[in-house]
């Protein structure tokens, strides 16, 4: 595996400076007022040009959200947010673009220093690929708009609909009536519903039947304005048969505030479709004493909708404040099956409080949950899980297997897991391990010769290998440096 | 010479191990050191290595001339010192095949040279690895999980062949060992002697010395060394026993 020599590589080029994407764009942009009211509900709705349906659908949400209570059962504690003193929507004043020339040179600059390809040319033209290497078209969100969106044409011609929320609702309404708010409903959970009222871009993705997509579909996410909240919604549908890889990174610049991310992301599965949804998150996490970073709130659940559908969530999580997310699977159609495989780092005084839920309604449904949980600093990890089976779902499998490891001794790890069979036939495993990293198999891989770092990412990197294993490619590289990035100072 | 232990001191845990342990180690010298159960011989081993929790309170060992108690573990690994341990630990999920790469690279970066491709690492990793009777299988496998006795004591020697320590300290190698375990590890020990190499072979009982044949004995007792001479020594320890060394230490 020479991608763990390429992790002890990068520990070893990393600066003092750990977070490199914590620098600002200098642009203008458009704000919409500060706070939040029926106003501002309606003016992202007008710059939009929405139908109308849609400023209902938002203004519905936003009167719902009033009688709301931000919840409080995670294991995370932090101050409690002023939703009148943030900006919820800011775009760069360039827009309304025609290609990629037109782009603010500096928003493309940002994403290259971010690393993500924007410009397809490069890619078409690009360098010998090594074999194997898949091209990705790639979705730009930055701020509150998406500002690039590549081999859209190539995407069109195999059928598939791959772009920014907002373009959708003006060229494909239907579909966008038909699927929003049908997987997280309007009413689902404070910050969704807050999410609902004034999201203000995201991706979406509809895959026809039996297309199978022809790359990686892949959003990034950026947020550069300060005091601003980003609320994007992803919605992604895969026709009977279909199939569809889709990939999300996230970076923001370094702020002593705290910024609230609160995306909703919908997939929906018919007969026989699968979607693989793969996230590394690395949302600046605050600095070590733990002032600013990302809040990180996010709603995300699939709906196998269809027999023999499948939802398969991957995320690697190392960024964030704070964290709040159960990537869901609903397992309706009969024989469907639903995957969670998660890496949750933390380090600094990073709260983490991620899981999943597979909720079995159909018969002979199978889910299987892979959690890795690291703590290291002054850092708190838990795992949430829900496993339900309902009356009708007979012959519902389950396995879950949740490790946690610990670096040092001021983190916390926990886990908590809820199991509910209402159905004798069903068959749920769980598994779960909270284990320190051991002082031995630390000597014993610096008495071969590697320096402290290097033997606890290659550790850790054992730990979390299972994991890695379901990432695309290029993302496990990613994933791995990010991995020993954000464990940079826990040894010592 | 290469390794001079003076009027060597440890205590682990407020309790004395070592108690004033001298000794020397020539260049290319296969040195034994036997003894009791107690005696602080594996406490030795883990002190040269640089291991937590080991307290020196006097003395100093020296490796050129160089005191190396002040250095940590893998500072004293890049300086070619190798402990091949009585208990491998298991790494889960780091195939062996990456744990060598790994650790070879690190010391060569640290020493300033380049390091190995992986065609010639494979090469390498391949040729000694079939020495030691270790199967490609077993170098996809995750460092020792899962491993018999005798394959994790194999897969220490064949680091050691990797990694061409100048200082090899051998921790009870043969326990756990059958004979025809101990013949394949002892081969490869062999095969390791040089004149540029110093190896000390910690051992309980005369067996192993067979097939390593030392170049010198030293007895330790009580925390230090009681009695040194030839290869003839273990036989007569063989024979007699550790209880005559009880008195000499007190």
């Amino acid at each position: 595996m020479p991608a763990a020599q390429e992790t002890v590589e990068q520990v070893r080029r990393i600066d003092v400076d750990q977070y490199k994407y914590g620098f600002v764009t200098d642009i203008e942009s458009e704000k919409a007022p500060i706070g939040l009211s029926e106003d501002t509900v309606r003016f992202i709705s007008a710059k939009k040009n929405e139908p109308k349906w849609m400023l209902e659908w938002r203004l519905e949400a936003y009167r719902r959200w009033l009688t709301m209570r931000e919840p409080t059962w995670a294991r995370v504690d932090y101050p409690k947010i002023d939703y009148q003193n943030a900006y919820y929507f800011s775009a760069p004043k360039k827009n309304a673009l025609a290609s990629l020339d037109e782009v603010d040179p500096e928003i493309l600059l940002t994403y290259e220093k971010l690393g993500i390809p924007l410009r397809e040319q490069e890619i078409l033209a690009g360098v010998v690929r090594p074999e194997g290497e898949r091209r990705i078209a790639v979705d730009a969100v930055f701020d509150s708009v998406s500002v690039a969106t590549t081999f859209k044409e190539e995407l069109k011609r195999a059928g598939v609909i791959f772009m920014p929320m907002s373009e959708a609702l003006q060229e494909h309404p239907e579909l966008v009536k038909k699927y929003l708010g049908s997987v997280v409903p309007v009413t689902d959970n404070f910050f969704a519903t807050l999410n609902s009222a004034v999201f203000s871009d995201g991706s979406f993705v509809y895959v026809p039947p039996g297309v199978r997509c022809p790359m990686e579909l892949s959003t990034y996410f950026r947020i550069n304005e300060a005091n601003t909240g980003q609320f994007e919604r992803t919605l992604i549908i895969a026709d009977k048969g279909a199939y569809v890889s889709y990939l999300e990174g996230c970076t923001a610049p370094m702020r002593d505030e705290n910024q609230l991310h609160a995306a909703v992301v919908e997939l929906v599965t018919h007969d026989d479709a699968e979607i693989k949804y793969s996230t590394v998150q690395n949302w600046y996490p605050g600095d070590a004493d733990g002032k600013g970073g990302i809040f990180n709130f996010v709603t995300k659940r699939g709906d196998c909708r269809g027999a023999r559908s499948k939802i398969s969530w991957t995320q690697v999580e190392t960024g964030s404040a704070i964290t709040w997310k159960y990537p869901s699977c609903i397992l309706r159609g009969d024989n469907s099956r639903g995957e969670f495989y998660s890496i949750a780092i933390s380090n600094g005084r990073q709260q983490v409080d991620s899981g999943t839920k597979m909720i079995h309604l159909g018969k002979n449904t199978t889910s299987r949950i892979i959690s890795k949980g690291i703590s290291a600093g002054k850092s708190n990890n838990t795992y949430r899980g829900l496993v339900t089976a309902h009356r009708k779902a007979t012959n519902a499998r389950n396995f879950t297997n949740c490790d946690s490891l610990l670096i040092g001794n001021q983190c916390g790890a926990h886990t908590v897991p809820y199991i509910e069979a209402k159905n004798s036939s069903a068959v749920f495993e769980h598994e779960a391990s909270t284990s320190k990293i051991s002082e031995d198999m630390l000597f014993y891989c610096r008495q071969r010769g590697m320096s402290a770092e290097e033997a606890t990412a290659l550790v850790v990197n054992g730990f979390v290998k299972d994991v890695l294993q379901q990432l695309p490619m290029e993302f496990a590289v990613e994933a791995q440096k990010l991995i020993s990035i954000s464990l940079e100072g826990s040894v010592g | 010479m290469l390794l001079e232990i003076k009027n060597l001191h440890v205590e682990v845990e407020d309790k004395k191990i070592l108690n004033g342990l001298t000794l020397t180690v020539e260049k290319g010298q296969v040195a034994a050191i036997m003894g009791p159960n107690g005696s602080g011989k594996s406490t030795l081993a883990y002190v040269l290595a640089g291991k937590d929790n080991y307290k020196v309170t006097e003395g100093d060992a020296l490796l050129d001339g160089e005191s190396i108690l002040d250095m940590a573990p893998d500072v004293r690994a890049t300086k070619g010192v190798f402990l091949a341990f009585q208990y491998p630990v298991e790494v889960p999920g780091v195939a062996t095949m990456t744990f060598l790469r790994t650790a070879l690279n690190a010391q060569r970066k640290t020493r300033g040279e380049a390091e190995f491709s992986t065609p010639d690492f494979m090469k390498l990793v391949r040729d000694t690895a079939g020495h030691l009777g270790v199967s490609q299988e077993m170098l996809r496998r995750a460092v020792n999980v899962g491993f018999s006795g005798g394959e994790k004591k194999r897969n220490e020697i064949l680091q050691m062949a990797i990694l061409q320590p100048r200082l090899a300290v051998l921790d009870e190698t043969d326990s756990g060992l059958d004979i025809d375990a101990l013949k394949i590890v002892a081969e490869g020990v062999n095969r390791l002697r040089s004149p540029e190499r110093s190896m000390i072979v910690i051992t309980h009982y005369q067996r192993l010395l067979e097939f390593i044949v030392p170049d010198v004995v030293h007895v330790m007792a009580k925390g230090k060394v009681v009695k040194s001479g030839g290869k003839e020594l273990a036989l007569e320890l063989e024979a007699k026993g550790y209880a005559q060394y009880a008195d000499e230490a007190a």
